[in-house]
């Protein structure tokens, strides 16, 4: 009895023990964490910086929150507006651009609203809302989700209106996937999360292409003089490495399927 | 229905090659739920006792609180131990969150009614049968609490089993305290949550049917241990 | 250290306004066998426990040649169902040892030595709730005995019994009187109280109707009642 409880309480003391490595903790959303990148990108992170880089996947949403309360050492989030603010209010200490990648509109083979000859992102969203055809959204406040609302209001219709054919799953781009590939309904999702679902089920990429529906990654470290405890010398030698060229390299590499995924564009903080 | 088929066969498949990230995650679901397992008992079971014997106005209310609180939604311990650990919140300075140890202290919150509330009624019902004899020795009250505790550790051991299998099904709260980072606090529950997510059932059940494996195993190793000390049954 | 004499002044028990026993006086000496006796409610457990300090006095006192913390140390009671502890005989009866702090050692012979006297050696091993009745209140009274009390009560120990366990039990009764332990037994069995008594006290509803030696209650009680009771009448 006596070594039982002795066992498990230097477990318990070793569960919060200091990694041998640098650690730090960075927010990204579910969208970059399904793509598959960074199973790639950390451990070459690791060998080349000797970084352990702890991530926390999330929605853009709680990323942002994350950050605010000091919870995370820094984000890669793909929502501008959200980042913007987010600098302008001392979180952020900058925003340095990393990638893109782009949505696409997934849906039901037979495609119903006919979106698969629409010339522009709007005018699919247009064709799903009058044939009110079944459309899942991620309705978790994530960068995502806010590219889908701004488009929603782009083609002059308001989701609030919308009947029982939209649905706001309060989730992860995984669980959105799942939910339409169940129904099937229509769902935009980001290209490299639609490439590694496993439960395609009777769903397929009806459009894509339109520039608007570009999605550009961002870096931003929390701001040390906000809160004195972050690891910011951790996260800018991280945001070095991103900027790099051998980031470049891996990122541009990335492929699934022969598809590539992201294309880097980072020049410099802004 | 070939998702079920072909979860069972990757279960195996995984176990059989002892896959590396399989035991990791197996290991850590273990420690943080054994390790809460610990802690909790530590603190209900004593506590337990100390309501079943003493006798003090607020008893009913206590017990009835205790009960109360086994309906607690884990989830909501969850969250109430994310905003007390988060950097911004009160315990913050502790850099917690998103620890191991986070889920052990959101796991004990949980499962410390339960063991107490289930501890309590044997201890009670004991202490009916003991009362005349133990007050007739002039037992102190920690030889009174002592001698509980030991005469119904078989029933204290129910109570311990029923935390454990609370604890290491439990997925909601210790996805939010532990962020369920890869290599860190990812565990067997999490990890079915985020593979569900990504629509890898067949290894989301893989994972499940590990689990369940795991919980039995460690309620026949209880069990067993408990029957090799004693021989006569009572 | 000794216990008597003990006065009992006045004492009486209430539960919910009801009188249960009292107002009663009495004295005891420190030598012999006392029987309380009397018909069924006659209060015969209620004086017992009060007389041992687990039932509280509603009023009166009782006072002892030393105080009542060092009387209660060195007290045992034995209950008319025998409480065993879910353990093995052999941990029964070294319990109250350990309690007072004895060595494992230590405890364990003296255990082993009563386990014999009381004809339970065979049983060390055993679990004690699956023993029969005869076997458990033999337990219970080693147990008692264990720690060498100075004053020793039961409540109808044989009440439950069969006539052999009864009469092992008596003898073991008559060799600790013999070793000088003080014994306050209840009984309803007047058999048993003539065989064990050597003073008796006569209860009847709640009152102490007579007391005595024993010779002289059972040849010549005094009160009508107690005539009635020894000839085998209902009293009440």
């Amino acid at each position: 009895m006596k070594h039982w409880i002795v066992g498990a309480i230097s477990a318990l003391a070793m569960s919060g023990a200091a990694q041998a490595a640098d650690v730090m903790k960075m927010a990204v959303t579910t969208s970059f964490n399904n793509s598959g990148l960074a199973d790639v990108l950390l451990p070459q992170i690791a060998a080349d910086l000797d970084l352990d880089v702890q991530l926390l996947v999330v929605g853009t949403g709680q990323a942002i929150k994350l950050g605010e309360s000091g919870d995370v050492d820094a984000l890669l989030v793909h929502s501008r507006k959200a980042e913007e603010a987010f600098v302008d209010a001392g979180f952020g200490s900058h925003r340095t651009e990393i990638m893109y990648n782009d949505f696409v509109f997934i849906g039901p083979k037979s495609d119903p609203a006919g979106i698969a000859s629409s010339g522009a992102a709007t005018e699919a969203l247009s064709a799903i809302a009058d044939k009110e055809s079944d459309f899942v959204s991620r309705g978790d406040d994530s960068g995502t989700h806010k590219k889908e609302l701004s488009l929603w209001g782009e083609a002059g219709l308001d989701p609030a209106e919308f009947g029982d054919w939209y649905n706001a799953v309060g989730a992860g781009m995984g669980a959105a996937l799942n939910t339409a590939s169940g129904m099937p309904a229509y769902v935009m999702s980001d290209r490299a999360s639609w490439l590694n679902f496993g439960n395609k089920g009777d769903l397929a990429l009806l459009y894509a292409g339109d520039p608007v529906l570009f999605n550009q990654y961002a870096y931003l470290p929390v701001n040390p003089e906000r809160h004195g405890h972050v690891k910011n010398d951790l996260a800018l030698k991280l945001e070095d490495w991103l900027t790099s060229d051998r980031a470049k390299a891996l990122i541009n590499d990335y492929k699934i399927n022969g598809e590539t995924l992201f294309v880097f564009n980072a020049e410099g903080a802004e | 229905m070939v998702d079920i088929w072909s979860g069972l066969t990757q279960a195996f498949w995984l176990v059989f090659t002892l896959d590396p990230e399989l035991v990791e995650i197996a290991g850590r679901s273990l420690q943080v739920t054994v390790s809460a397992l610990v802690v909790a008992c530590l603190i209900a079971l004593p506590l337990a006792a100390l309501v079943a014997v003493k006798r003090f106005r607020a008893r009913r209310l206590v017990i009835a609180v205790l009960n109360a609180l086994m309906g607690l939604p884990p989830v909501v311990v969850g969250l109430i131990v994310y905003v007390v650990l988060s950097r911004s919140g009160p315990l913050g300075v502790l850099g917690l969150l998103f620890t191991p140890t986070a889920m052990i202290i959101a796991q004990v919150i949980i499962i410390v009614p339960l063991i107490a509330s289930i501890a309590h009624q044997s201890i009670r019902e004991l202490w009916q049968e003991y009362h005349d004899l133990l007050i007739s020795m002039n037992v102190t009250q920690g030889q009174k609490i002592r001698t509980l505790l030991w005469d119904s550790r078989r029933a204290l051991l129910t109570a311990a089993l029923a935390g454990f299998g609370r604890a290491i099904g439990e997925v909601g709260a210790i996805m939010i305290v532990g962020g369920n980072i890869d290599h860190a606090t990812r565990v067997l529950t999490t990890a079915i949550a985020l593979e569900t997510g990504k629509g890898e059932f067949a290894l989301a059940l893989a994972l499940g049917f590990v689990l369940i494996g795991l919980a039995v195993a460690v309620n026949l190793a209880i069990h067993w241990l408990g029957r090799t000390e004693r021989e006569g049954r009572w | 250290m000794q216990l008597f004499p003990m006065q009992a002044i006045s004492i009486e028990s209430r539960r919910r306004g009801q009188r249960l026993v009292g107002p009663i006086d009495l004295t005891l000496e420190g030598q012999g066998a006392t029987v309380v006796i009397g018909p069924n409610g006659a209060g015969k457990t209620t004086l017992l426990q009060l007389l041992h300090g687990t039932a509280r006095l509603s009023a009166g006192r009782i006072d002892w040649a030393c105080t009542t913390e060092e009387a209660r140390h060195h007290q045992a009671f034995v209950f008319q169902r025998p409480v065993m502890l879910r353990r093995t005989v052999l941990e029964n009866l070294i319990y109250p040892l350990r309690l007072r702090g004895v060595a494992k050692a230590q405890a364990r012979l003296a255990a082993e030595e009563w386990a014999a006297r009381v004809g339970l050696e065979p049983l060390l091993g055993r679990a004690a709730p699956v023993l029969s009745g005869g076997e458990q209140q033999k337990l219970a009274l080693a147990r008692a005995l264990i720690c060498k009390p100075k004053l020793l009560f039961l409540d109808e120990p044989c009440a439950a019994l069969d006539g052999r366990a009864t009469r092992e039990i008596e003898a073991i009764l008559h060799s600790a009187k013999s070793a000088g332990t003080r014994l306050i037994l209840s009984t309803h069995d007047h058999g048993q109280a003539r065989r064990l008594a050597d003073d008796v006290l006569f209860l009847l509803g709640g009152h102490l109707h007579e007391a005595g030696p024993a010779t002289m209650f059972f040849n010549r009680p005094e009160t009508p009642e107690a005539q009635a009771f020894l000839r085998g009448d209902i009293v009440e």
